[in-house]
């Protein structure tokens, strides 16, 4: 593959990606926005969060089965209590880790 | 809008910053790693950081290439694979109402899973600003830039999963919509998006269940919240 050809594909990759990125924030940061959307897209966060890590706890990332022996699962249950008790970021990302890599050991 | 001096901006980006880089490093080198097996050199997958900045459409491009996929199959799958971007955009105009096209032409390049979902939960509780939240953009994306040309230097030198590192990602996205629960309408709406990003990904193959689950526990989230309204202004 010559180098022209790779940089015309990042080219082209990084388009798709950066417009995405950028036309709704131009877009809808420069008006006012209906109550109604601003109170649906309140909820996205919450609902993208959820989409993205429920799968990925769940599903074996090879073989793309649901697999409930997943040690991720497992100690995201731990994790999950520790970060609704303490509410802190870096305490949850460090105790998810410690029990990943005790899981690990086991 | 509060603004502090520049060393405190900078502190307070970074502080929010870290564990996302120390998510991003491992699968950085993991990305860097296979990019080298596919024949792409350090400057070569480096510069593919730069220009796209999008973890999971990476991994795929470096796949794609390596097994000898069109330019035109490759940029689709990208835009395919980075739609959500285009609800996170979205959501982020809520908090960035009225600032100006040239600092959102900057921001916009930064926009990621993590750095939206860690942005949007500072914006919410309050005393963040869009300075900070560049700093977040900035350092996640530095961070992914070098890891992934590290990983393409020397990363087969490093074992894999050392110190648990692989979960800090799921635990801070944990820690995230923990943070995220502010209500009745929030915790249903997580566990609508849970379920049908499950079901979805059974249902349908690739990666549509994050933009279609996030898309319809939203509006379920928000129906339920209408409701409750209607019913409290009515009765």
């Amino acid at each position: 593959m010559s180098f022209k050809h790779y940089l015309l594909i990042l080219l082209g990759m990084g388009a798709v990606t950066y417009l995405p990125r950028l036309l709704p924030l131009l877009l809808l940061s420069q008006r006012q926005m209906p109550d109604w959307l601003v109170d649906w897209l309140e909820l996205i966060p919450v609902a993208i969060l959820a989409a993205l890590l429920a799968p990925t706890l769940l599903f074996d990332g090879q073989s793309g089965h649901i697999d409930l022996l997943r040690p991720q699962l497992w100690v995201a249950v731990p994790t999950f209590l520790f970060a609704l008790k303490t509410r802190s970021l870096g305490g949850t990302v460090m105790v998810g880790m410690g029990l990943y890599w005790l899981a690990g050991l086991l | 809008m509060y603004r502090k001096t520049s060393t405190e901006i900078l502190r307070d980006g970074l502080a929010a910053a870290w564990p996302i880089c120390m998510g991003y490093f491992p699968i950085g080198m993991a990305l860097g790693v296979l990019g080298q097996q596919a024949g792409l050199g350090p400057a070569w997958i480096g510069l593919m950081s730069v220009l796209v900045f999008a973890g999971s459409a990476q991994f795929i491009a470096v796949a794609m290439l390596d097994g000898g996929a069109s330019a035109t199959a490759i940029i689709l799958t990208t835009l395919v694979v980075n739609f959500r971007h285009f609800l996170m955009s979205s959501a982020l105009a809520v908090p960035l109402r009225g600032i100006g096209r040239r600092f959102l032409l900057l921001f916009a390049y930064g926009i990621t899973d993590e750095s939206f979902a860690v942005n949007m939960t500072r914006f919410r509780a309050g005393n963040w600003d869009r300075w900070r939240a560049l700093v977040v953009h900035q350092t996640a994306n530095t961070t992914w830039v070098l890891a992934t040309i590290l990983g393409s230097l020397v990363g087969s030198l490093i074992p894999p999963g050392a110190f648990g590192i692989d979960f800090a990602l799921p635990g801070m996205f944990i820690a995230l919509l923990v943070l995220q629960l502010h209500g009745r309408a929030y915790i249903f709406t997580g566990i609508l998006a849970a379920g049908l990003a499950v079901i979805w990904k059974l249902l349908i193959p690739g990666d549509s269940y994050i933009v279609g689950a996030a898309v319809l526990a939203a509006s379920g989230g928000y129906l339920l919240r209408r409701q409750k309204r209607l019913r409290e202004t009515t009765g």
